[in-house]
């Protein structure tokens, strides 16, 4: 898995790539949580991950639930279909704030 | 060219003692496939599930999963595979000192370093995706039958598998639970790409989720194949199980009384 962090606006955007297992998961985690504690709004681009097994859709959810108690705007971006139908799974697609692109961000 | 298949199963034979529990069996799992392995009681299939998991060996024959040979794996490599395998045997075969969570847990505490939180919303995920949620601090003797298969069913997908195996999801559920399981087993194929064996008797389970069918009698393979050339098949032990026709074994008398007397010299 590879990562990049940047920013678009307000939100700070961390744009993971290539697969998110249970191999490297725990780096996705680390990196998402690390960036939340500088209290910006954080875009998730997901649109480069080939796959992304569930402890991957378990660092989402745990970055979301951070973000929630700090009052951080947190969203999904980008979303493959891959990595759809693994959130429809787990009924978290209707959960997360889900853009297409940055252009939806109002 | 065709992908190499998932699992690989070649000229398989295997006995109890002396007596052949399979014979000459040659089959294939293709990625992101449900093969359904279908029989009556005794033909094999539980004993097949056996072998392709390399759990038994057999007299002859190989099988191959993800392309490697398992007779020929050294224990720490055939553990290594198994991680890219799920079971959910016919039982649930839960632990029962555990709770529901600690169960389906279980599997990324012994082979994964990941956060315990990150464990926690996993299983939770899991007991949501096999509509249990809030069961995991129950124990599975407060379960009922069909929870308990899906209690087992969770912990068997906990790490993803590419491959899963389930023995008998129908048994001893009533009609609707059972529907229920089948669709749960579509869903996973369809968004976790797996490839997924199911070892049932039911045939209406099987005509309802399977790519292909395969049929075993007597430990033997009598035919594979889609739904429709199952259901439209023209061998008789096929028609039997489909049509649920009981057999009627006329035994051979002198045979038959050799066998009833034989052990204890009577």
């Amino acid at each position: 898995m590879e990562y990049n962090i940047s920013k678009n606006g307000t939100y700070s955007v961390i744009m993971l790539e290539g697969e998110v297992d249970l191999y490297c998961s725990p780096d996705a985690r680390k990196i998402i949580l690390k960036e939340l504690k500088k209290g910006d709004d954080m875009l998730i681009d997901l649109s480069k991950v080939s796959y992304i097994d569930s402890s991957g859709i378990a660092c989402l959810v745990e970055g979301y639930q951070v973000a929630n108690k700090n009052e951080i705007k947190f969203a999904l971006l980008g979303v493959s279909q891959g990595a759809m139908n693994v959130l429809k799974l787990a009924r978290l697609d209707n959960v997360f704030t889900i853009y297409n692109s940055f252009d939806d961000i109002k | 060219m065709e992908d190499t298949p998932i699992a690989l199963i070649k000229n398989l034979t295997t006995h109890y003692d002396d007596v052949e529990i399979l014979s000459d069996i040659n089959l294939h799992v293709n990625t992101n496939e449900i093969l359904v392995i279908m029989g009556g009681s005794g033909s094999g299939k539980s004993t097949l599930l056996r072998h392709m998991l390399g759990l038994n060996q057999p007299t002859s024959g190989d099988v191959e999963l993800f392309g490697q040979d398992l007779k020929s794996m050294r224990m720490q490599d055939l553990c290594n595979l198994r991680q890219k395998i799920g079971v959910s045997f016919q039982g649930g075969a839960l632990f029962n000192s555990m709770t529901v969570g600690e169960n389906i847990i279980l599997p990324l505490k012994e082979h994964t370093k990941l956060d315990d939180k990150t464990m926690q919303i996993m299983m939770r995920i899991k007991l949501e995706v096999v509509n249990l949620a809030g069961f995991e601090n129950l124990m599975p003797d407060q379960l009922s039958g069909g929870m308990i298969k899906r209690v087992a069913l969770a912990r068997a997908i906990i790490m993803d598998p590419a491959l899963l195996f389930f023995d008998e999801p129908s048994a001893g559920l009533d009609p609707v639970v059972s529907a229920e399981l089948d669709e749960l087993i579509l869903t996973l194929k369809g968004a976790m790409n797996m490839s997924i064996v199911v070892v049932t008797h039911e045939i209406e389970s099987a005509m309802k989720i399977a790519d292909r069918i395969a049929v075993l009698d007597k430990g033997k393979l009598v035919q594979i194949g889609t739904k429709e050339e199952i259901r439209n098949s023209d061998h008789p032990r096929v028609r039997m199980l489909i049509n649920r026709i009981p057999e009627n074994i006329q035994p051979d008398s002198d045979e038959y009384m050799e066998r009833l007397t034989r052990e204890n010299n009577i």
